[in-house]
């Protein structure tokens, strides 16, 4: 649990950062496909932790300065994209958007260790030990 | 066993690299999802707060020395410059800090390349733009800017300045549209500064009766045209006061060719029009014919096929034009001149215009300026002020040629033959493969429209076969006119400014310290026979080319009347002693005549009443013509009850337009039913045929002289639809006033106390690229078209200036329905829609330092390389 927590908090904070310095957005999906592949534990969780760890960035920082500026470009942009709810739909769909590739690259980046035959973690970490 | 792990694995790869992929990529018309909803490289990062940085330092490659700028409250930047290089520059790179996409599209839109951002539903757009030569007279406007000394450095440091701008963005600063339209800007050229200024002739003078009038006179012969359509209106105010002598002997005037017919005259009966087919509906039941409410409707359904310039289509563009005025200061309260001016135009956001105060040693002049042009345009310096509007007179004609061969390469002129130039244009069309057109040019201009439409063309006002000859191809300098003006201190100099200007032809009117007021309605002005250019012409004829220029000095000018003030609002600029032909269709009098009847009676003007005379909502065109037309109502038979409370308010109405009035509502759609009842069935175009020649009504002067005067059973009171029965002028006053009251209710409801003229009307400003969401639709404002305050559905004041002049500095006030931020993210986006849909003004800073204490001064902003 604390594990899962921790690949959760991973890809939160790597990918935040990472996505302050690096022009392309798509980087979540190298950053969660290695932090599945290096932490991941089973499939769920782990799409669980990318699902979230990067939707809850993209949450936080929409909605941060928007609140800050009061922008009325949100709920313009809702209206364009023919959007019920104005900006609050947009601030929902950029969490599910990103959420969604951060999810599937973890996951896949579990799946990918899996290939290896050393199904889980602990599989892992004790043959290392061996 | 391990060959689930392996699958599963590829799936994940393949769909995650899959997903990412499809999130970046631009499919349809919606933007790469993943890039444009991402908050750290998204369009999020377009939100701006309304904070103004008090003190900042911004790096600007190119500049030779530092540069300060002083933003206000409105965030109007005050550019003082050390050196003129650096004040072009810094003004490139203001300008494109906060409208760099709207300049890069506009320029995009003249040069016929939408399609390479948008796709094939530009192509219409793309196509013609091109066929008219746009890109080509863009062309040789910058190599005219180029070979002049004073202006090659302003456009050279204005384009560094912009490219400045572009060489900075990154995704936090790239503009909004960019991100939703997915593309990136492309540096800027003088060819872009010229592609703006030929975008701005097109909408002012792209309109074009000449093949409309053709069929006219076709269908109905030459006397009656001659009577329907005269040459000068018999109500009319122009803009040279009647009377004001001639200073210059003029040159001699060409002469018509051969009075009877010529052969293309002979051809036009035969091919440019077809026997017309009455629409279907009949008038005589009520409820037959498409409601007022529907046509309005109508209009705004063709903008999105054919949009001409700046989003409205050529319909709507008749209802551009513009106010302005110069009172001299023996007439004003303050002793010195007063001048405003209010140019209307399409009613877009980001705003057409983008106000800035541009000082260097030697110079000082504030006002609007064009995005993506060096200069202000409309403003004021500390000496002098200026402001335009746009003259109608007709300098753009189609010429009818006659092709030798079958591949149309050679035409006959005179006796010879000439070979046209072919020219493909190759449109690159986004997710398509490019598309190639090829393009004639006769000796005479481009071949717009080859055949006869199949289909619905993109501008009907286009005759097919014919050469397009515009005085927009004529390369001339406006830049060095603006340039100038901005440094002129005295009537001499503003007029040596406006020798270089060629189109769109303006009335430019003046005011000095000098205590002068002048009014120049300047341009290039074709030499004319009377009446050339009315009618599609021949061209197979030298006679019927243009014979040359008008002298510049011979434009028609005046210099401090005796009237103590000068105006114009489009209408015809001379009286007709005026030695030479310039049209024959300008903007009714109506504007003008108001103009001039409030400034006559007014004794001491101040500016707080030059703010009200532009937002002065009285229709002349109403007040001429109602009184003639109620004594027919209501009917013999009696009225309905909603049919005498809409008569016993425009038996009190004064003719203001105001927002909430219903007797505007009720007035325009009767008197639009009023016209189609007299006109349709002669000189109606069938709606059910999109090729139709196109024809037109006559102009409003004349369908009130026919009103009037006309007996009763007047011909064209007549309907020829119905055969056997013979319509009288009573007959059609009162079955279109029914019409109009049915109509209305329908709309509105039962009560017509309760049928405001702004809901009728219905003003909307729309986003450049007519994006939901970015624009502010139905927007509660009064006046009307052929009213001082020219608000119509698309269109209406896009800049108010009203400017006070006096020696310690000049006063000046100012608004336009936007703001100066192009984004639409920020609160500068529309913030002065407000003042100006409720016809306030903002006092405008002028500053006489950067260091001038103010409490209107908002932040310090220092430019250096």
């Amino acid at each position: 649990m604390l594990r899962r927590f921790a690949l959760f908090l991973t890809l939160f904070a790597a990918c935040f950062v990472v996505q302050l310095f690096v022009p392309w957005w798509w980087v979540v999906a190298p950053i969660c496909c290695l932090g599945g592949f290096w932490l991941g534990r089973a499939g769920l969780p782990t799409f669980g932790a990318g699902f979230a760890g990067v939707g809850l960035g993209w949450v936080l920082a929409a909605t941060v300065p928007w609140l800050l500026t009061g922008s009325a470009l949100p709920g313009r942009v809702a209206e364009l994209l023919k959007l019920p709810g104005g900006g609050i739909t947009l601030v929902a769909m950029a969490g599910l958007v990103s959420g969604l590739v951060g999810g599937l690259a973890a996951v896949t980046g579990w799946w990918l260790r899996a290939t290896r035959g050393r199904g889980t973690f602990e599989s892992r970490h004790t043959t290392t030990v061996e | 066993m391990k060959l689930w792990p392996t699958l599963r694995a590829t799936l994940g790869v393949i769909l995650t690299v899959g997903l990412t992929w499809a999130l970046d990529t631009k499919l349809g018309q919606a933007p790469p999802l993943g890039r444009f909803l991402s908050p750290f490289a998204g369009f999020w990062r377009n939100m701006e707060s309304g904070a103004v940085a008090a003190q900042e330092e911004l790096h600007v490659p190119g500049l030779r020395a530092p540069v300060q700028v002083v933003f206000d409250q409105q965030r109007i930047p005050h550019v003082f410059a050390q050196n003129d290089h650096d004040l072009y520059l810094a003004q490139g790179y203001l300008t494109a800090r906060d409208r760099l996409w709207q300049m890069e599209f506009q320029t995009r839109v003249a040069a016929g390349r939408v399609s390479e951002i948008v796709g094939d539903k530009a192509l219409g757009l793309d196509r013609y733009n091109r066929r008219i030569g746009l890109p080509e007279a863009a062309r040789r406007a910058a190599v005219a800017m180029l070979a002049d000394s004073i202006t090659k450095p302003i456009v050279e440091a204005y384009c560094a300045g912009v490219n400045a701008r572009i060489g900075e963005l990154n995704r936090a600063t790239l503009p909004f549209e960019y991100r939703l339209l997915d593309y990136q800007p492309e540096a800027w050229t003088p060819l872009h500064c010229g592609l703006l200024l030929k975008l701005m002739a097109l909408d002012l003078t792209g309109r074009s009766d000449d093949y409309r009038m053709s069929n006219v006179r076709a269908r109905l012969g030459k006397a009656a045209t001659t009577d329907l359509f005269p040459d000068y209106p018999q109500l009319e105010d122009p803009v040279i006061p009647t009377g004001t002598p001639l200073d210059f002997t003029p040159v001699k005037v060409p002469e018509a060719p051969d009075a009877t017919e010529t052969s293309l005259q002979a051809a036009s009966r035969n091919s440019l029009a077809r026997p017309f087919k009455a629409p279907q509906g009949n008038y005589g039941v009520v409820g037959g014919l498409a409601s007022p409410v529907q046509r309005i409707s109508e209009i705004k359904k063709s903008a999105e096929s054919a949009i001409t310039a700046f989003n409205i289509t050529a319909d709507e563009q008749a209802a551009i034009g513009s106010n302005n005025w110069a009172v001299s200061g023996a007439r004003s309260a303050t002793g010195y001149p007063l001048l405003a001016n209010d140019p209307h135009l399409a009613l877009n956001l980001p705003s057409l215009w983008y106000q800035m105060q541009l000082v260097a040693p030697g110079h000082n002049a504030c006002g609007a300026t064009l995005p993506g042009a060096p200069a202000v345009i409309s403003g004021f310096n500390q000496r002098v002020a200026w402001g335009v509007t746009n003259v109608g007179a007709d300098v753009l004609d189609y010429y009818k040629i006659e092709f030798v061969d079958r591949a149309r390469t050679r035409y006959r002129w005179d006796r010879e033959e000439r070979r046209a130039e072919l020219k493909i244009e190759r449109i690159k069309v986004r997710g398509a493969a490019d598309v190639l057109d090829t393009v004639r040019w006769t000796h005479l201009g481009p071949i717009v429209q080859d055949f006869a439409p199949r289909d619905k063309p993109f501008n009907a006002q286009a005759p097919p076969g014919c050469a397009l000859r515009w005085t927009a191809h004529e390369p001339a300098n406006e830049l060095r006119t603006f340039a100038d003006l901005n440094r002129a201190g005295s009537y001499a100099e503003y007029v040596r400014a406006l020798r270089h200007y060629a189109s769109p032809a303006q009335n430019f009117v003046f005011a000095s310290l000098d205590q002068d007021v002048a009014l120049w309605p300047n341009g290039r002005y074709p030499l004319k026979y009377p009446g050339q250019g009315k009618f599609v012409l021949t061209g197979s004829t030298a006679a019927e080319e243009w014979a040359g220029w008008v002298p510049h000095t011979h434009n028609p000018h005046v210099l401090n009347p005796a009237r103590g003030f000068v105006a114009s609002a489009n209408q015809f600029s001379t009286d007709s002693t005026y030695p030479y032909y310039l049209g024959w269709d300008f903007a009714s009098y109506a504007r003008g005549h108001r103009i001039n009847e409030v400034l006559a009676a007014t004794a001491k003007a101040t500016p707080e009443g030059m703010r009200a005379l532009q937002n002065d909502e009285v229709s002349v065109g109403a007040r001429d013509l109602l009184p003639t037309l109620l004594p027919y109502l209501p009917a013999p038979g009696g009225a309905l009850p909603s049919e005498q409370t809409a008569l016993a308010l425009l038996r009190r109405w004064d003719f203001r337009y105001a927002p909430d009035a219903p007797q505007p509502a009720i007035w325009e759609v009767w008197y639009s039913l009023l016209q189609d009842a007299i006109w349709q069935d002669n000189l109606g175009t069938d709606p059910a045929d999109p090729t139709a020649p196109p024809l037109r009504y006559p102009a409003r002067d004349r369908t009130r002289r026919l009103l009037a005067e006309a007996p009763d059973s007047a011909r064209w009171f007549d309907d020829t639809r119905t055969p056997d029965h013979r319509e009288t002028r009573a007959e059609l006053v009162r079955r279109s006033f029914r019409l109009a009251i049915d109509s209305l209710t329908r709309h509105l409801g039962p009560d017509p106390a309760q049928w405001p003229w702004w809901r009728q009307r219905s003003t909307d400003i729309k986003h450049v690229a007519l994006l939901p969401g970015f624009g502010f639709d139905d927007v509660k404002s009064g006046g009307g078209a052929a009213i001082v305050n020219a608000t119509t559905e698309r269109t209406g004041p896009s800049w108010r200036m009203v400017v006070a002049l006096n020696p310690q500095r000049p006063q000046a006030w100012g608004v336009y329905p936007g703001g100066q931020s192009g984004n639409p993210g920020s609160p500068f986006y529309a913030d002065q829609l407000e003042h100006w849909r409720t016809g306030k003004l903002y006092p405008l800073l002028y500053l006489l330092s950067a260091e001038e204490p103010d409490a209107r001064v908002a932040g310090r902003t220092t430019l250096s390389e």
